[in-house]
């Protein structure tokens, strides 16, 4: 096995998969744009020789079917029905299941009969639809006769695509020949080599079906198949063929330019012609080599020079193991640490020449550092393009009819957060087509229109990026989730009636907590969405819900751009330095002591108009040392959702760039604390995580 | 790993001060072994745990050995030590009177702790070496390792 190319071959066949799921969707929804059948081909056809070529047959073998029905639909033999799209999605749920088995260190196996025979069954039309369909096609496109009742399928690669295409530039036509030798014929491969000697006369071979090396050896039953580039007539082409002895049956049929691609860039597959055997398209043969023509060995080299040049015009990028980028990453990091060594180091000196020096350092190792976080950004859309083809076979399994609105997908991420977050927006996605959207009964009931939506959002603000999840539902019922809470002893009467909305839907979270009525396929799994919380708190996200009752829900998901360096404010409580990010402050403030009030035992100010309650450092953390007695209390200002608080410091040091570091496996859930970093005297500081501290 | 150590007849062991007894821990899980540095300390955690330290570059958690076992406390000195052990994905360092001695023991001269070791809660120990006249206790990694 290629064991070196499979991670290649792993990241290639997954990219063409989600490419086929997507366009897939795109053509249920227009069915009438054949170019999307294209975009669809080129990836099967990549996926099928990318898997021939490592060994895993099954694989190519599903593909190749799957490639036949999408041939009959690109050729409008069989229309885009809501049957064959499941059979065809079928086909892909089987093929993604592989390409996870190689993935796993399987060999890519699976019992794929059933998929098979149903892409098979509709490949020879038992469809009623796509038979009177092909029929017709058929019968129209014909240009002998004899062909009325053939159905013509041959798959050109890219290679050969290109000379059909040249030579109809060139003003050449071309056929797709189907010839039939007699039964009783003695020499077949005597036969099959007159025949070539006719085309040759006329015209040039592009390709045959089985190939000719097969031909010579006759394997091969009484038909054969042709491509031929010719500036001569069909009619005669089969006359002159007819003349060679033991010939019973030929048929002509002509490709158009139009058969073979519907855009310029050669993205699909061409086809046409008759094949009595679909699985002999799966090695698509070579010409004869002693039948090479300067004009072919031309049309050749020309080929080779063009698909070069397309190739590169696509592929700017290169691939980068993340592991490497995440080298490069901890290097820096410690670029980071040293940097802020010499900066105090620099301001400690006051050497001019050293500052100059330092600063310049440290605005070039600015810039790069915005270049390794760039690198390591991806568009949400990674995530989020698995989600259409979630989303359509849930509602189908549902019987609800869900409108999925993708917005912001190129939004950026850092690539760690996007490995992470896939999971919860799946759980939050089904959580809102299972509990969130009505079937289309009830909705119609309460004056909805049948389809529901969901609306999956995701954009940047400040130095976060949110992601939200929308629907236009049942919305929480606030009562039935108390209740439950109730029940559950997770909150007292008494503070369920003190409970706001937001703190009552917040409860969702808690752990074992499921409103579902009814355990269905989808929820219920025993996975609740305390598990969603904490992989989003695990990475510095929060998750908020708001809802209004028969209006629908919104779950809205805060996340950090990058986890590894960011920006905090450090203060100082008694000898301890701490650092608090700066994407959760709001700003920082001075106030008298006697603008402090006692609240119920609880300090707070009066912030712009509002009571903010104040949270004191030294308590939480039991940090040693005697209460200043200042008149001032120092105070950063936190956020988390809409709720604030006042932390009180002793001191405020300033901003900083910091490394984020994590305590180790050792302490695991230190109360109100997220990390660690080092700072520039080597010393470690703890960096704040705020969200514990506003509950 | 038992079976692999059974099978060697001797073991290399970091030997360590804590109050006035020998304890030893194979020098497999033994990363490097550190005076004491400043550590930074962790509010709401266990009493044992001193705090954190910046170990070139990765943050270590320091735990105090006294502490753990429930030996009085006593104030650094010079020869302080703190042993960086890795056990599987925990790195952590400990804080010991001394440490000096590297030695081999063999390996059937483990006896299993005696019912009654001074102070030291016995779950902590894996065994005790008696090797010319000194009396070495092997930790029990693991359970020292453990939380709470």
């Amino acid at each position: 096995m290629n064991s070196e190319y499979l991670d290649v071959f792993l990241d290639e066949s997954q990219e063409h998969l989600q490419s086929i799921n997507d366009h897939l969707l795109k053509l249920e929804q227009t069915p009438d744009d054949l170019s999307i059948v294209g975009e669809v081909f080129r990836s099967a056809h990549t996926l099928k020789g990318m898997a021939a070529t490592m060994g895993f047959e099954d694989l190519a073998h599903l593909t190749h079917n799957m490639e036949n029905v999408l041939d009959l639909i690109r050729n409008q033999k069989l229309s885009v029905t809501s049957e064959v799209m499941d059979v065809v999605f079928l086909a892909v749920d089987d093929l993604e299941a592989m390409v996870q088995d190689i993935a796993s260190g399987g060999e890519g196996k699976r019992d794929v009969s059933a998929v098979v025979s149903k892409l098979e069954a509709i490949e020879k039309g038992e469809s009623l639809e796509a038979a009177s369909l092909a029929e017709k096609e058929t019968a129209a496109a014909a240009a002998t006769p004899a062909a009325a009742n053939v159905q013509l399928t041959e798959v050109y690669d890219e290679f050969e695509r290109t000379v059909l295409e040249q030579s109809f530039e060139q003003g050449y036509y071309a056929y797709q020949i189907e010839v039939t030798l007699d039964e009783q014929a003695m020499l077949k491969a005597a036969r099959v080599f007159m025949v070539f000697e006719v085309l040759e006369q006329v015209g040039e071979v592009i390709k045959s079906t089985p190939s000719a090396d097969q031909l010579e050896e006759e394997k091969f039953d009484e038909t054969f198949m042709v491509t031929l580039v010719s500036k001569v007539e069909a009619e005669e082409i089969k006359q002159r063929i007819l003349k060679v002895s033991e010939i019973t049956n030929v048929v002509v049929q002509p490709v158009e330019k139009a058969d073979l691609t519907s855009k310029e860039e050669m993205l699909a597959d061409g086809e046409k012609s008759t094949s009595s055997e679909p699985t002999e398209q799966a090695a698509p043969s070579k010409q004869p080599t002693d039948k090479k023509s300067p004009a072919r060995k031309e049309a050749g080299v020309q080929t080779k020079a063009e698909t070069k040049k397309a190739g590169h015009e696509s592929n700017k990028t290169i691939r980068v193991n993340i592991e490497r980028l995440d080298v490069l990453m901890n290097l820096f990091e410690e670029l980071v640490i040293d940097r802020g060594r010499l900066e105090q180091i620099a301001s400690e000196l006051k050497n001019n020449e050293l500052n100059e020096t330092v600063e310049r350092m440290s605005r070039i190792s600015g810039d790069l550092q915005e270049i390794i976080l760039n690198m390591r950004m991806m568009p949400v859309e990674q995530v989020f393009n698995r989600f259409p083809r979630m989303v359509r076979s849930l509602s189908k399994d549902l019987n609800k009819k869900v409108n999925l609105e993708i917005v912001g997908a190129d939004t950026e991420l850092d690539r760690t957060i996007i490995d992470e977050i896939g999971d919860p927006l799946v759980h939050l996605l089904r959580n809102s087509i299972d509990h969130g959207i009505e079937t289309p009964d009830v909705r119609l009931a309460n004056g909805k229109s049948e389809e529901g939506t969901v609306k999956l959002k995701a954009y940047h603000s400040g130095n976060n990026v949110f992601i939200e999840i929308e629907d236009d539902g049942a919305g929480i019922d606030r009562q039935k989730i108390l209740n439950k809470a109730l029940s559950n002893g997770v909150v007292t009467e008494e503070e369920a009636e003190k409970m706001t909305d937001q703190q009552v839907f917040g409860l969702l979270f808690s752990s074992g907590f499921s409103t579902a009525e009814k355990i269905t396929d989808v929820s219920g799994r025993g996975v609740g969405l305390d598990v969603v919380r904490n992989t989003f708190e695990s990475l510095g996200g929060i998750v908020t819900v708001n809802s209004v009752l028969g209006r629908g829900s919104i779950f809205s998901i805060q996340l950090p751009l990058t986890l590894s360096i960011i920006d905090v404010m450090l203060v100082e409580v008694q000898e301890e330095k701490y650092a608090i990010p700066l994407s959760s402050i709001v700003e920082t403030a001075i106030v008298n002591k006697q603008d402090v009030y006692s609240a119920h035992n609880q300090k707070v100010i009066d912030f712009r108009g509002k009571v903010v309650p104040l949270v004191f450092l030294k308590d939480i953390f039991e940090v040693p040392g005697e209460s200043q007695t200042e008149d001032f209390y120092s105070l950063v200002i936190i956020n988390k959702g809409d709720k604030v608080a006042g932390l009180v410091v002793d001191s405020l040091i300033g901003q900083h760039d910091i490394v984020l570091k994590s305590l180790g496996n050792y302490l695991t859930n230190v109360f109100a604390i997220s990390g660690a970093t080092i700072l520039g005297n080597g010393q470690v500081a703890l960096i704040v995580d705020t969200n514990a501290l506003i509950k | 790993m038992s079976n692999e150590t059974a099978a060697r007849t001797e073991m290399k062991v970091i030997v360590f001060q804590l109050k006035d007894e020998e304890y030893a821990i194979e020098v497999d899980y033994i990363q490097s072994i550190e005076r004491m540095q400043p550590v930074t300390r962790i509010p709401s955690t266990y009493p044992f745990v001193t705090g954190v330290m910046n170990l070139r570059g990765v943050i270590t958690p320091i735990i105090n050995l006294r502490k753990r076992f429930g030996i009085e406390e006593k104030g650094l000195d010079e020869a302080t030590r703190i042993l960086v052990i890795q056990k599987g994905y925990i790195e952590i360092g400990f804080i010991v009177d001394g440490a000096n001695d590297v030695i081999d023991i063999p390996v059937d001269k483990i006896e299993p702790t005696p019912e009654v070791v001074g102070g030291v809660e016995a779950e902590y120990l894996r065994g005790v070496v008696k090797l010319n006249k000194r009396l070495f206790t092997l930790l029990n990694l693991e359970k020292v390792i453990q939380e709470s």
